[in-house]
This record gives C-alpha cells, sequence and structure tokens, in this order.
C-alpha cells in the first residue's frame, strides 16, 4: 500500500497553493475574461465605459478579406513549419542515435537554436537571408530576384517558416533523440540480422515505435505555429507582417491590431477564433492521426 | 550448413580486453553450447559471431568466408535473443515474416512460408496476435520461428532460456533439440546454465575470464575437467576441491590417506587441488576415511545433500534419502581412489599422465565407455 500523508487542516494546503492559484488567477483566468468580455463590447482604448455590441466584433473580422488572408497563410506555417522541424529533428536524431564518432558533439550542436530566442533568430536570418548579400547574393546573381524577401510575399513567408524549422528541428531532435534511446537495442539488432539496413530500420522499426513521440510534437508544434510567442517574434523581428500583408499571421496580427491600431475589441474577437481553429486541428489529430499511434 | 572457424580472435572495448586471444572450430551441423558463468565473454564471442560486435582482432570464417568486415545481413546467420527482440508493433506473421519482406519475396510466397514455419514451431492461431497478447513461451515460438524462416547456415541462441520459467524451459530446451535435428543447421548456444549446457550439447565450450578453459563432449568435460574452474563449475552440487600435497605416493585429506597409481610417481612433494564429485563420495564405517563435521543437510526428495567442514573446508557429499544426519554430527566418507581428480595448485590445470586421469588404470578402462 502506498503511503500517503494527509492534511487535517484546511488553511494550511490552501496557503501552499495559494502563489500558483493566485498567479493563474492573475495571469490566465483574469485575461481570459477580459478577452471574452471585450468579444462582444466595444473598449475604448483609452478607458471609459464599455458598450456591449453582440456578435458586430466577429462580423467585422469575418466581413475582412485581409483576415482571411491571415487564416490561409497561418494554416500554411502552421502545417509546413512543425511538419519540416520534426522531419529534420526526426533525421538528425536517427543520425545521432547510431553513435558513430562525434555524435555527442553534433547532440549539442542541434540543440542549441532552440536555447536562442524567436526574435534574436529571425534577426540573424535577416542578414544570413538578405537578398543583398552573403549566400542569398550568389544566387540572386544567377538570376535576379531568385530570392528576395522583401519584394515576394511567397519568398517572405518561406523565409518566417524557414526560421520556425531552424529554431524548432532542435527542439523536436531532444524528444525524438529520447525517444529512440528508449527502443530496446535488441530490436534494431534482430532487424539487422533479419536482413534490414540503416535505413529501413529506421521506417520498419524505429519510427513505428517513435509514434507517441511524433504525435505529440505534432500537437505541440501545430499549437506553437499557431501561437507561439515566438511565432510572432520572428515575424515581429523580420517582415514585420509584410510585404504587402504576406506574413501577417493570426497571432502577429492579433497583436498589431491589439497594441498598434488600439482595437482591442477586435483582436479579441480574433482570439477566439484562433483558439477555435486550434481546437479544430487538435481535434483532426486525435480524431484521425492518434488512432494509427500505439502506445505501449 | 557451415562450419564456423574462430581463429584467435580477440576483443577489446578501449583499453580493457574482454577476449584474449579464442580458437574454436565448430563442425558443420553440430549443436556447440557455450558456457560460462556471466561477464566471461561468451555472449561478446556470439555477438561477434552474429555481426553485431566489431572483432578487435582474428578472424571468423563461416563456411569458409572470411565474414570480419560482412554486415550481419550478409552472414548468413540467424540469431535468438534473451528477451526475444519481437518487434512489438507488428503481428506475430509481420514478426516472423520480416526477414523475407525485407529481401523481397513476393507476398504470396512469404505467406505460405510463415504459415509453414508457425505450423512447426506451433503458432498457426496466434498469426494475427501482437507480441503483447502472447505468453513467454509463445514469444519464444515467434523467435525461433523468426530465425528459421530463413533458413539460415547457423543459427545463434543467446540465452534464449533464461527468461522461462523452470518448467517451460525443459520443454522449450527438448523443442530446440528438435529443431536442431530437423534443420540441421550448425548452432551456437550460448548459456550459463549448465544443465541446458549438458543436455543440449553436442560440443561444449566452457569459458572464463574470456579465455576458453575446455572443449569437448559435455560426458567428457564432467568426467575429465580440464582445470578447477571447470570441475567447480560443471556439477551440481559443485566437485569438491580440496588443498593437499603428493607424500609417499598418496594424497591426504584430512584424516583419510589415499594411495595414488604408480604413474603419478613422478608428483612426489607437489602441491595439489584434489578433486572428488559429491555425487561420487561414499559414507565409511564411522572412524574409517575421511570424518568431517555435517553443517548442515539439503533435501531433494531423491536423495540429499550433506554439506560438511574437513579442517575448516567444506565438503559435499550426496547421500541417499535413508541416511538421517543431524548438524554437528561426525560423518565418515570414503573417498574411492578412482574417482579422484589431480590439479596443479599453482596453475588449476589438471594433472594428467600419458592422458590418463589421476585415478588407476582400471578405473579409467571402466570410463573409457562413457567418453568415446
Amino acid at each position: 500500500m502506498e503511503k500517503r500523508s494527509v492534511f487535517k487542516s484546511t488553511w494550511l494546503p490552501i496557503l501552499f497553493a495559494a502563489p500558483q492559484l493566485l498567479l493563474i488567477l492573475l495571469f490566465f483566468y483574469w485575461p481570459v475574461t477580459a478577452v471574452l468580455n471585450w468579444a462582444f463590447t466595444l473598449e475604448p482604448p483609452f478607458g471609459g465605459a464599455a458598450e456591449f455590441v453582440g456578435l458586430d466584433n466577429f462580423k467585422e473580422v469575418f466581413n475582412d478579406q485581409l483576415y482571411w488572408h491571415s487564416v490561409m497563410i497561418s494554416i500554411i506555417f502552421a502545417i509546413c513549419g512543425p511538419l519540416t522541424a520534426i522531419f529534420i529533428g526526426l533525421v538528425l536524431a536517427l543520425a545521432v542515435d547510431r553513435e558513430l564518432p562525434g555524435s555527442g558533439f553534433f547532440r549539442f550542436l542541434y540543440i542549441l537554436p532552440f536555447a536562442v530566442a524567436g526574435p534574436a533568430g529571425g534577426m540573424a536570418f535577416r542578414f544570413i537571408l538578405s537578398p543583398e548579400r552573403g549566400l542569398a547574393a550568389m544566387l540572386n546573381e544567377i538570376q535576379p530576384d531568385l530570392w528576395n524577401p522583401a519584394k515576394y510575399g511567397s519568398h517572405a513567408l518561406a523565409f518566417v517558416i524557414i526560421i520556425f524549422i531552424w529554431k524548432w528541428a532542435g527542439y523536436t531532435f531532444i524528444f525524438l533523440l529520447a525517444g529512440l534511446q528508449s527502443v530496446p537495442r535488441s530490436l534494431i539488432e534482430a532487424a539487422a540480422m533479419d536482413g534490414s539496413g540503416p535505413i529501413r530500420r529506421a521506417i520498419d522499426i524505429q519510427v513505428p515505435l517513435l509514434a507517441p513521440t511524433l504525435f505529440f510534437l505534432l500537437v505541440t508544434m501545430m499549437t506553437e505555429g499557431f501561437v507561439g510567442s515566438d511565432t510572432f517574434g520572428m515575424v515581429h523581428a523580420t517582415t514585420r507582417g509584410g510585404p504587402n500583408h504576406a506574413t501577417e499571421l493570426m497571432v502577429y496580427r492579433i497583436v498589431d491590431e491589439a497594441f498598434q491600431g488600439l482595437n482591442y475589441s477586435g483582436a479579441s474577437a480574433q482570439s477566439l477564433v484562433l483558439i477555435g481553429l486550434i481546437m479544430i486541428f487538435t481535434f483532426i489529430q486525435f480524431r484521425f492521426v492518434e488512432r494509427r499511434v500505439h502506445y505501449k | 550448413m557451415a562450419q564456423i572457424d574462430i581463429r584467435a580472435v580477440r576483443k577489446s572495448y578501449g583499453k580493457t580486453q574482454t577476449l584474449h586471444g579464442v580458437d574454436l572450430i565448430f563442425p558443420t551441423g553440430e549443436f556447440v553450447v557455450i558456457l560460462g558463468p556471466s561477464g566471461c565473454g561468451k555472449s561478446t564471442l556470439l555477438r561477434m559471431i552474429a555481426g553485431l560486435e566489431e572483432i578487435t582482432a582474428g578472424e571468423i570464417a563461416i563456411g569458409g568466408t572470411v565474414v570480419n568486415k560482412l554486415e550481419p545481413r550478409e552472414r548468413g546467420c540467424a540469431m535468438v535473443f534473451q528477451n526475444y527482440a519481437l518487434y512489438p508493433h507488428m503481428s506475430v506473421a509481420d514478426n516472423i515474416g520480416y526477414a523475407l519482406k525485407v529481401s523481397g519475396v513476393p507476398k504470396a510466397e512469404r505467406r505460405r512460408r510463415v504459415e509453414e514455419t508457425a505450423a512447426i514451431v506451433g503458432l498457426t492461431d496466434y498469426l494475427d496476435r501482437r507480441p503483447a497478447a502472447l505468453s513467454g513461451g509463445q514469444r519464444q515460438r515467434v523467435a525461433m520461428g523468426r530465425a528459421m524462416i530463413r533458413e539460415p547456415k547457423v543459427f545463434l541462441f543467446d540465452e534464449p532460456l533464461s527468461n522461462l520459467d523452470a518448467k517451460l524451459r525443459v520443454s522449450m530446451r527438448a523443442e530446440i533439440r528438435k529443431l536442431h535435428q530437423r534443420l540441421n543447421a550448425t548452432s551456437v548456444f550460448v548459456t550459463h546454465d549448465q544443465v541446458e549446457a549438458m543436455t543440449l550439447a553436442d560440443r561444449l565450450v566452457v569459458m572464463n575470464k574470456g579465455r576458453v578453459e575446455q572443449v569437448g563432449q559435455p560426458l567428457d568435460i564432467y568426467h575429465r575437467p580440464a582445470s578447477t574452474f571447470v570441475a567447480a563449475f560443471i556439477g551440481s552440487p559443485a566437485m569438491n576441491l580440496i588443498d593437499s600435497r603428493v607424500e609417499g605416493g598418496a594424497v591426504r585429506l584430512g584424516s583419510a590417506v589415499i594411495p595414488l597409481a604408480p604413474a603419478f610417481a613422478g608428483l612426489e612433494g607437489r602441491t595439489v587441488t584434489v578433486g572428488i564429485r559429491p555425487e561420487q563420495v561414499r559414507l565409511a564405517a564411522p572412524g574409517t576415511g575421511l570424518v568431517a563435521i555435517a553443517d548442515f543437510v539439503e533435501e531433494l526428495g531423491a536423495g540429499r545433500v550433506v554439506h560438511a567442514v574437513m579442517e575448516g573446508q567444506p565438503f559435499a557429499a550426496a547421500i541417499g534419502a535413508e541416511v538421517r544426519i543431524a548438524p554437528g554430527q561426525p560423518i565418515a566418507f570414503d573417498l574411492p581412489a578412482e574417482h579422484l581428480h589431480l590439479f596443479d595448485r599453482e596453475t588449476g590445470r589438471r594433472i594428467e599422465i600419458d592422458g590418463e586421469p589421476a585415478q588407476s588404470r582400471a578405473a579409467a578402462a571402466t570410463l573409457a565407455p562413457a567418453l568415446s
């Protein structure tokens, strides 16, 4: 039998829980209530009484062509970014897991980008992928404007997706490496005896056994792609939503609208739509992807 | 069908050497058991044959081809792992058929051969199950089926029975033996269990600390252990080993003086270790032979084992169930000279003269039929 200690008094456990409760109330429930409230009222930015407007905020949002454009590119971003980041993390983890000489050094190297904040990474990539110099300049010498994120929306979107991948591939790498290391070595050896080479083993044995980890990463990374603070930071530090709204991801648009446009109500309404969108995606993932995942 | 030649094989991990030059030949179709305590290098040797460990020095050849640089799949070996190593996300049929799938055998033929193999190992009704839904013995059979289906030249077993309960182990042992007779592939079986080793082996290899102690037929090794290590490791209860010295053509063990055959005259004055198996010790009339004080008695049902102390050294004897012995009671033992083993005290190696064991010629003659 497991021994449990029971607190007889009521105030002691509450005292222990109080700091955490206070933080949650202050920084989660209060803002959420405010957002819910603002989404259905017209909130004056400089104080004063709010006016209840029902669904008008949502009507306004949904009637905006640019908003639908933002939803589209957010979905592209939250699918391409996470999937590629997971794929690259997986390839790197499979390589490091083989424990070839030097794998310890590379393990360290691959995790490193995760320690860099999104905006800082964005700053760095502004130089790395700048069309005027370095790598991209060589490309542009072949054909002018082969790469110019300042001019073409699609290039700009690819640009922020690359930063996302660069940052999060290291994160997925850690999880996948940990997952791979829990696959019994004898299974790999048995597959090798069965005549299976390294790539075949990865596809037939390791990846299926990693399915729970892959699924976890898919859900968390997609959520990160939609609402991650770093996602905002990356856009803010590089394209600022441009050119011509091409990289105006939902999360960037919400912050921009609220704190630049001071349209708290519109931003709140968009927040609620974004939450709804994440819920739909998560539901789809659990409904259709998770069925194929075997937990042991 | 292939012979395995192991020539001066060494293995080191960094500076620590775990195999110190092993030379062995496993003839085609034989069932070879490698026996030794844990850490003796037996699994390492097996894994080197399989291609799962690199060979630091020396050569391994399978069927005449040196395989040092070959990948596991190119060596024609199949292996049964200690923990079975079944693919948990595949059904029994997919587990068994995986090797065929990898080598691109068409689906219809694959299914036919999987069914055939499943019938041999008695898994026909379980083909759709996952390994998690099988018992230990069934998992073991899947592992064997998976190894069999490729029709390998060489079968490798890495302590495959150690995860099974005692009863299942006995029946699986018999099945492995039958399977070997049926397939006739060269089999190498690694174990630390001497009963498995004695019952399965055509040829037994006893290893200790990265060296081969003795190679031979199980009975031969039982009757003529080459060293004190082999003598103590094989046989249950373990052989009594008592330090002594050859004086006046005899060895003295406590109160007993046992004359040696004339051939051993040259040993005069040497310090030796005298060995005798507990089952060959007999009770003697009180006051004669070797006297020891009974310490405790192990009941085995069919008989019992008396653990006694003789001049500070432990001494065990297997006696019939009809004799009653109380702890603390002095017992007299008779040690038949023909069952004595002599070992050099310094090197631990067996002392034989002209290939004769320590005992008299007459005794050796009675043993001879058992050896051939």
